[in-house]
């Protein structure tokens, strides 16, 4: 079998790799979501401690 | 070695441990998605009545027993932190609820291209499908109505109500095919066994068990940001190195 072959998956290829495809890259989206969101949170963890310093260094 | 279980619901110290725990699933996931579907593709032969497009099955079969398996740890975090008044549960709950939907979806993109070639239709409102869309709807409510409560206790008590009464679906979407006459094919998994060929079955578990790894790992990466979100307060999270400028 050559790779021609089984990318077409015998006329179902559109199907099959339609469903892997997207699956696939649900995935890769929630992991680069997940991702963001830590970064966002600790970004904001770190704004929250100058904003406090800040309120401490002007009383 | 007693273990204090006690200790880790403590969001502080579940905040280290899911740090520490979700490489030891990201990792095996990745090998077995590999090794399941080099078994799907490779191995296991081409379908008798199917021919090749049966192969969504490696696919569609682990994310569709993902959407249900989750949303009933879901349901089950929820009523926990209802009934204790656990806020790690809580999130936990919250954690998990956009992975399900996100196997809840693959299951029915997979089922539509494959119920295409298969019946000639991508969709039909029949008991199993509309079942396993309700699940979606469920979830989307779920995530929805915490979102829309500003105090995250509340949030999370009247997301719980609507996880714990949504979690009847689960066993009508599992019975569905025996319940009623639908156009979806009868269980493939059974308690009783299954009548699949080995190397089908074993491409179809191993995705199975990839699957099961990555929500693990994605639910407790996720869950770190809830947890420093809903702590930010705390002298914890203050003094945590990675937050610190």
């Amino acid at each position: 079998m050559n790779w021609g072959e089984f990318f077409a998956m015998k006329g179902y290829g559109f199907y099959v790799w339609g469903s892997y495809g997207v699956a696939l890259l649900i995935f890769i989206i929630e992991i680069v979501l997940v991702r963001h969101k830590r970064n966002i949170t600790l970004q904001q963890l770190r704004l929250l401690r100058d904003a406090e310093k800040e309120e401490e260094g002007t009383t | 070695m007693a273990i204090n279980w006690f200790k880790y619901s403590a969001p502080s110290t579940f905040y280290w441990l899911a740090g520490k725990l979700a490489p030891w699933f990201a990792w095996p996931s990745a090998v077995l998605f590999a090794v399941g579907l080099y078994i799907g593709f490779f191995v296991a032969p081409t379908d008798a009545q199917q021919s090749e497009a049966y192969r969504i099955i490696f696919l569609h079969v682990p994310a569709s027993i993902m959407s249900m398996f989750i949303y009933l740890v879901m349901a089950c975090y929820a009523a926990v932190g209802l009934i204790f008044n656990t806020r790690l549960s809580s999130m936990m709950a919250s954690a998990l609820a956009p992975t399900g939907a996100l196997f809840a979806f693959i299951s029915l993109w997979t089922g539509a291209l494959w119920g295409k070639p298969m019946w000639g239709t991508w969709w039909v409102w029949d008991a199993r499908l509309t079942s396993e869309l309700i699940l979606l709807f469920l979830y989307f409510g779920f995530i929805a109505l915490h979102a829309s409560i500003d105090d995250p206790r509340r949030a999370d008590r009247a997301s719980a109500l609507l996880a714990i009464i949504g979690s009847v679906n689960v066993p009508i979407i599992y019975f569905s095919v025996k319940w009623w006459n639908t156009l979806h094919q009868g269980s493939t998994v059974k308690f009783t066994g299954t009548s699949m060929h080995a190397a089908m079955q074993q491409a179809m578990f191993t995705v199975l068990v990839a699957c099961w790894f990555y929500a693990i790992a994605v639910a407790l990466a996720r869950v770190r940001s809830i947890i420093l979100e809903r702590e930010r307060n705390t002298q914890w999270v203050a003094e945590l190195p990675e937050a610190r400028s």
